[in-house]
């Protein structure tokens, strides 16, 4: 594989940045109740949106879950449109109908987050079907985590797209948790890339904390799909910071463990890290990143604050079937 | 009499009916540690341990399968579907097999299980986690319903539901959970089929269940103030349906006004109007109104959900109309 380009590296620190502190506002303005209903951080997990959707073009297609926020950014979303959803305006990607289980941008080719677990999965065999149909070379990277791949779902979806040879990347976000549960405890055999295996298919473990290793693993996934050899199974190993929702203490997990990975496995901080190690940014160059990021959130709440109210009449001309 | 929280009542329906039956044992996501998503079952992973209280992957199509399995084999599951949403996921095994298998079988089998879950709007929480269905399950013959509103009713059903030998399909309201309400030391069932006057009135009758009922019952205190006398009906059960304490009330007030959450097309409203219609016409002294969701999906913003579901300013609006 050649060697990344500079540019590329730091186009991906941009997008981890950007996404953490996206979520870093959102738990913010949740517990001030600007956002409310269900919010599910992605905080500890970018590098895999990150480092999946840096492998693919615009006119690929994306299919996220309820933890969709880092998906959507990655892709290439929207902050204003994103923020506006989540304090449910006018002006939100869903009209403030959604909220943040439900954010989609079809020019961007983001299918929708979801608030139903493994709602995705079948969803992106249909995807697949169609890219595979117009025959333009397409692919659909289908993200959802440990607890979704244990749904009666995902056995139909990867078989189907499977023997139908569909560009369908299944990527699975091994967080290890699903709410309270560990994926120990409710995967069995503890090994969802090597399912692959009983598929026929290519599998690979990824450590979901390291950003070029999940785009050089989806690179190749996705050239594969591209050559009309169908799909792959990548399961990315990672940890979900916070607890399952910013109310959730998660006194579920094991004493230390979240510090533990924050200080061994933060995607963020081991990229700059090797990023300014391997001389590609300076640290001042970072606070650039930092500052800009900063602003254009502080931009989308402005937006999101000064934006209107869904209109009740509005709503009901669009809405009642 | 001491007050319980509606969930802290459903607590102890199970420990007391736990402790009475060996084979009564609770299955569903995130009811270990976790205690469940509205923390029904806090402390219980403690007392009865993982054989009893287990704690599944998220299959839940696996756990009704399982539960109506086990069912069959001589325990008396209690499953849990987090929301009523995700029931979706498990329907063939709640309407081709649970709720079938008794009458396919010539009455060889039967299915003691109870499936415990809950819906309804009010959190913010979108399309897809604040549906009512109820009328989903309400159309299935071979599946009882039952949609309490009370701690005291909550437990006395649940305990009947779990010893029940047929599929009990057991909503409860998400917005509920913390309602506190008189729930007596002693044990006690409720049986099915035995609906409960909440509030007694002459003038207009009110069919309202779940967490319309507290809707219908402030609708009831203020319509009071005008002089209006409101007799709240809370059917309990909608499948066994107490259709003579229904027809009852309406031939002493002559007038009904039917209220659901849910979308109002093919609602049990719908149903109710129906039914009325049908036994006890010639009581009536006016139209039957319905007051009942939107024919919507329930949306984020605070504003647009609440415009989507009845509240007691739009049971008053129909108790006039045919006052
Ligand atoms: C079909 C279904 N079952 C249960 C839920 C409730 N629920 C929401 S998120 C979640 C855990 C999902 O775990 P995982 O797929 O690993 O994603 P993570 O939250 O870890 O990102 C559960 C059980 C749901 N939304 N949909």
């Amino acid at each position: 594989m050649e060697k990344l380009s500079k540019e590329l590296q730091v186009l991906m620190l941009k997008k981890l940045i950007e996404i953490r502190r996206f979520e870093e506002r959102t738990v913010q303005y949740y517990q001030r109740s600007k956002i409310w209903g269900y919010l599910h951080p992605y905080i500890g997990e970018e590098a895999v949106a990150v480092g999946a959707c840096t492998a693919i073009k615009k006119e690929d297609y994306i299919i996220s879950t309820h933890r969709g926020h880092g998906h959507a950014i990655a892709k290439g979303a929207d902050l204003n449109k994103m923020m506006a959803e989540l304090f449910g305006k006018a002006t939100g990607y869903c009209k403030g109908r959604g909220g943040s289980m439900h954010i989609a941008d079809t020019e961007l080719g983001m299918l929708g987050a979801n608030g139903i677990v493994g709602g995705g999965i079948p969803i992106s065999v249909g995807a697949g079907l169609s890219c595979k149909m117009e025959n333009k070379g397409r692919v659909i990277l289908c993200f959802f985590g440990d607890g979704a791949a244990n749904n009666g779902v995902f056995h139909e979806s990867v078989n189907m797209s499977a023997m139908f040879k569909l560009p369908v990347i299944y990527i699975c976000e091994n967080n290890l948790y699903a709410i309270s549960m560990c994926s120990r405890d409710s995967v069995a055999g503890n090994d969802i890339a090597g399912r692959a295996k009983g598929y026929g298919i290519p599998g690979y473990k990824v450590d979901g904390s390291d950003v070029i290793e999940v785009f050089e693993t989806v690179e190749k996934a996705v050239d594969y799909a591209r050559k009309g050899n169908g799909p792959s199974l990548i399961e990315a190993s990672t940890y979900i910071f916070l607890g399952h929702h910013p109310n959730d203490p998660a006194a579920y997990r094991p004493k230390g463990e979240a510090e533990h990975e924050k200080s061994k496995r933060d995607c963020l901080t081991n990229f700059k890290t090797k990023l300014i190690n391997e001389k590609i940014i300076t640290e001042a160059q970072i606070d650039e990143i930092e500052k800009d990021t900063e602003k254009r959130i502080d931009a989308a709440v402005e937006f999101a604050e000064s934006s209107p109210e869904p209109e009740l009449e509005k709503f009901l001309s669009e809405v009642m079937s | 009499m001491r007050e319980l929280d509606y969930r802290d009542a459903i607590k102890e329906a199970c420990i007391e009916e736990m402790d009475r039956d060996p084979r009564v044992f609770l299955i569903g996501e995130d009811i270990g540690v976790y205690g469940g998503a509205f923390r029904a079952y806090s402390g219980l992973l403690d007392k009865y341990g993982p054989e009893r209280v287990i704690n599944t992957p998220i299959s839940e199509q696996a756990i009704l399968g399982g539960a109506i399995g086990a069912a069959l084999t001589g325990y008396r599951p209690v499953a849990e579907i987090m929301f009523i949403d995700f029931c979706t996921l498990a329907m063939d095994q709640i309407v081709n097999q649970a709720a079938k298998i008794k009458y396919m079988t010539g009455d060889a089998l039967n299915v003691p299980m109870v499936l415990r879950t809950q819906g309804g709007a009010g959190r913010g929480i979108a399309a897809q986690h604040s549906q009512s269905l109820e009328a989903w399950f309400y159309h299935i013959p071979g599946l009882k319903v039952v949609m309490p509103a009370t701690s005291y009713d909550v437990k006395g059903l649940l305990k009947t539901a779990i010893r029940d030998n047929d599929p009990v399909v057991f909503i409860e309201h998400k917005m509920i959970y913390l309602n506190k309400g008189p729930v007596p030391e002693e044990e006690y069932t409720i049986p099915f089929g035995v609906a409960d006057i909440k509030r007694e009135g002459k003038d207009v009758t009110i069919f309202a269940y779940s967490n319309m009922l507290f809707k219908a019952l402030e609708a009831a205190d203020d319509l009071a103030k005008e002089g209006i006398s409101c007799e709240v009906f809370d059917p309990r059960t909608l499948v066994p349906l107490d259709i003579d304490a229904l027809i009852n009330s309406v031939k002493k007030t002559n007038k009904l006004v039917v209220v659901s959450e849910a979308a109002e097309r093919g609602s049990i409203a719908s149903d109710i109007m129906a039914i009325v219609n049908d036994k006890a016409f010639d009581y009536l002294d006016g139209p039957i109104k319905r007051v009942c969701g939107l024919n919507s999906a329930i949306p984020y913003n605070s504003k647009l959900e609440q415009a989507c579901i009845p509240h007691k300013e739009s049971i008053i609006k129909a108790v006039k109309e045919i006052i």
